[in-house]
């Protein structure tokens, strides 16, 4: 019944494309090279389609194991190159092959001009390559090299535009605030290696799963469980690490669509399910995931009402909306949180996609305040980036609202407060993408008219009134926009949740009486999205004098919002100046110069004073020699005669 | 042992004196054919001890590698005089001072 799949080519494609055009990209066509990345991108979806399709005709049963080759063996303890296909690494596998493939033929006209296209290329696929391990892995070694090698290709993409120092910068940040959150991971990773000999997904689940929960407060699996989430909290961008992912739109568009939206950022999430058993024994560590996922949605939404830069709302958007699925996660209902994770994929996604669009439109413009009434410029972005907000905002029956209604259902259940605070979020998430909306499309054109400004940006090129993108660009905005408008209905009628109930337990059975309960949430979240909708057309588009004296009447409140609660320099104060300063000082002057170097220039010194007088000896008069060696000699015997009288 | 024979530590403390007296001579002296006959007379020291030991442990390994030593030292000895007989001829010299160059 299960052939083999080969589910080694599937990330092998991607890396064989990355590596034909990062060697020979340089002096090929630009023809060729979108070839090629989109041949090998193609592939691999289609590739991942080919699997779905055996699994959805039952001539595949998951979970699915393959082994390829061994890798560290130690003692008992042996980690190998395998792969692992289950319903939730399907998921996945879809998600960032399908998604993956329409941001490389998007990227193929928005990045037609940049004279390092193919380096571009080369780095997407390799991010597609990383991507796939990650998420096909059967243990949490090979996990771990997807894990950082995403990482490796975000700090590359982040910094693409390396000449420019703040991208460059970016990218510098991205990275080391990701190593922090590997540092957990690696050291959950120890714990499990100790206390459980192995980190194979199937043997180390299988060795926890008799354990009780640890109730009493704290234990090995909340340990763990908390490491893991300091490592998905440094790669999915939550609070207190969330601080790179705003300043890594600095890259390309695509980029932040693809890597900082889409796929990359999740994979915290995804790496929490995987370990669901684990959280789902340690109520400890579950409860800080929810806590943490509810307060950096909250946070990352007020946030983003007050940003001007259209990728920046998307950024802090998109923290948000993790910050959602690991509220869902903490709350237990994991499948929830990837089925968010799906749809997000879908409508971010597009909003990244439609950001870029719209930045290309306007010359490489970021800034919405210079923007405005550009919907009968670029229609089919308005068309599609409208879906997308509708989406996002949760008015149904669009994606969205499935998926975030789940997750506050099923917070709701755990708390109210989870879902209080969720609830409020939804209606900012609606206000500020709404406000993002209004501001871009609506009223009249505020950006520069018909002077040739080629200074903003890297894909300005000197034209005068706004123009639509060209297919290429708006093909992959409307498959997405029909994933946004219809993804969520695999959703209806707990549809997703069975189809991923085999990786996370059966679905429980909702007490009947709390159907209506169910009902009246929907209606009031429903209502709130209205309403951050009302509010966003009031101040932004029927009365637009409004904001600003909002602005000024808050305002001490309002730019403390304005410069993100002053967080990255909080940071910069408590943590990133005593860590220079104290490198400088102590580690640098002190330690390195003082002790370090000091003590090489002294035993350099010290030898050749003592060679200086040791070099008498060797004087080229051989009788001075032969004295030496009778001398040495000498000396030999005497230590003998006095070694034996002893 | 039967008390007739000479104990061995006489045999050696010869030998030692051979010896001592060639490492003497080989570092004072500045005549080749002296450094030479000192270098002999080491030889000849480790002989006595070589045949003195295999004696007292009735070994004939310590007989057979004092043939091999005498084999060598007669060896050296013609090429070394040989030698000699060539730098006097071109230096018209023995003192090995003056003698510190190979190749003039």
């Amino acid at each position: 019944m299960n052939s083999s799949l080969n589910l080694w080519v599937i990330p092998i494609l991607p890396l064989a494309g990355a590596a034909i055009n990062g060697f020979l990209g340089k002096r090929s066509s630009r023809q060729a090279v979108s070839t090629i990345a989109l041949f090998f991108s193609g592939a691999v979806f289609a590739m991942a389609l080919w699997v779905a399709m055996r699994f959805w005709f039952s001539s595949l049963t998951l979970p699915y194991h393959e082994y390829l080759a061994h890798w560290i063996r130690s003692g008992s303890f042996s980690a190998d190159f395998a792969f692992y296909l289950d319903q939730l690494s399907l998921v996945m596998l879809l998600v960032v092959t399908g998604v993956g493939f329409l941001i490389h033929i998007y990227s193929v006209g928005y990045m037609w001009e940049d004279p390092s296209y193919y380096r571009f290329f080369s780095y997407l696929n390799l991010f597609m390559f990383f991507m796939l391990t990650l998420v096909l892995a059967n243990n949490y070694l090979v996990m771990f090299i997807g894990w950082e090698g995403v990482g490796l290709a975000s700090y590359l993409l982040i910094g693409f535009w390396f000449t420019k120092d703040s991208a460059a910068s970016a990218g510098k940040k991205a990275f080391i605030v990701n190593r922090i959150g590997d540092f957990g991971f690696l050291i959950a990773l120890f714990l499990l290696i100790k206390h459980f000999g192995s980190l194979n997904f199937d043997q180390v689940f299988q060795s926890i799963a008799p354990l009780a929960p640890e109730t009493a407060g704290t234990g090995l699996l909340t340990a763990i469980g908390i490491l893991l989430m300091v490592g998905a909290c440094g790669k999915s961008a939550q609070i207190p690490l969330y601080i790179w992912l705003p300043d890594a739109m600095e890259g390309p568009t695509p980029v932040s669509a693809l890597i900082h939206a889409a796929t990359m950022v999740t994979a915290g999430v995804y790496m929490v399910s995987r370990s669901h058993v684990i959280f789902e024994r340690a109520p400890t560590a579950l409860t800080v995931v929810a806590i943490i996922g509810t307060l950096t949605a909250f946070f990352a939404a007020t946030i983003g009402i007050a940003q001007t830069d259209i990728k920046k709302v998307l950024a802090y958007s998109t923290v948000s909306q993790l910050g959602y699925m690991f509220m869902a996660c903490g709350a237990g209902a994991f499948s929830a949180g990837i089925f968010h994770l799906m749809t997000h994929a879908f409508f971010k996604g597009l909003l990244f996609l439609g950001a870029g669009s719209v930045i290309h439109a306007v010359g490489g413009e970021q800034d919405m305040r210079k923007m405005g009434g550009l919907k009968s410029f670029i229609p089919w972005t308005f068309l599609t980036m409208g879906i997308a907000t509708l989406a996002i905002a949760g008015i149904p029956p669009l994606a969205g609202f499935w998926s975030k209604d789940e997750i506050l259902w099923r917070a709701y259940q755990v708390s109210w407060v989870y879902w209080l605070i969720g609830l409020i979020t939804a209606f900012i998430t609606s206000f500020y993408m709404f406000r993002l909306l209004y501001m871009t499309f609506f009223g009249d054109y505020r950006g520069a008219q018909a002077d040739a400004h080629g200074s903003h940006g890297h894909d300005a090129h000197g034209h005068g009134e706004p123009h639509e993108s060209p297919m290429v660009m708006l093909v992959p905005l409307m498959i997405l926009a029909v994933l946004s408008l219809l993804g969520g209905l695999v959703g209806i009628g707990n549809r997703f949740e069975h189809f991923l109930a085999p990786v996370f337990g059966s679905v429980e059975v909702v007490e009947g009486a709390s159907h209506g309960t169910e009902m009246l949430l929907m209606g009031v979240s429903v209502a709130v999205a209205l309403l951050g909708w009302w509010l966003a057309y009031l101040l932004y588009y029927s009365r637009p004098e409004l904001p600003q004296r909002i602005a000024d009447a808050l305002g001490g409140f309002y730019q403390t919002v304005v410069h993100k609660y002053y967080v990255d320099e909080i940071y910069a104060a408590l943590f990133v100046k005593p860590l220079i300063d104290g490198s400088t000082r102590i580690l640098w002057q002190d330690v390195d110069r003082k002790i370090i170097d000091t003590a090489v220039n002294d035993a350099g010194d010290g030898a050749r004073r003592v060679s200086d007088e040791a070099r008498h000896m060797q004087s080229g008069n051989i009788r001075s020699y032969a004295a030496w060696i009778a001398a040495g000699s000498a000396v030999v015997i005497a230590f003998m005669v006095w070694m034996g009288s002893r | 042992m039967a008390p007739s024979y000479v104990p061995l530590s006489y045999y050696l403390l010869l030998s030692g004196f051979l010896f001592a007296c060639g490492v003497v001579g080989f570092l004072i002296k500045r005549n080749i054919i002296t450094i030479f006959m000192s270098i002999e007379l080491m030889l000849n020291g480790v002989n006595l001890s070589f045949v003195a030991f295999a004696a007292h442990w009735h070994a004939l390994a310590g007989q057979v590698f004092v043939f091999f030593v005498m084999v060598v030292a007669a060896a050296e000895a013609a090429v070394g005089l040989a030698i000699i007989i060539a730098v006097y001829r071109t230096r018209e010299t023995l003192n090995v001072d003056q003698v510190n160059l190979l190749k003039l």
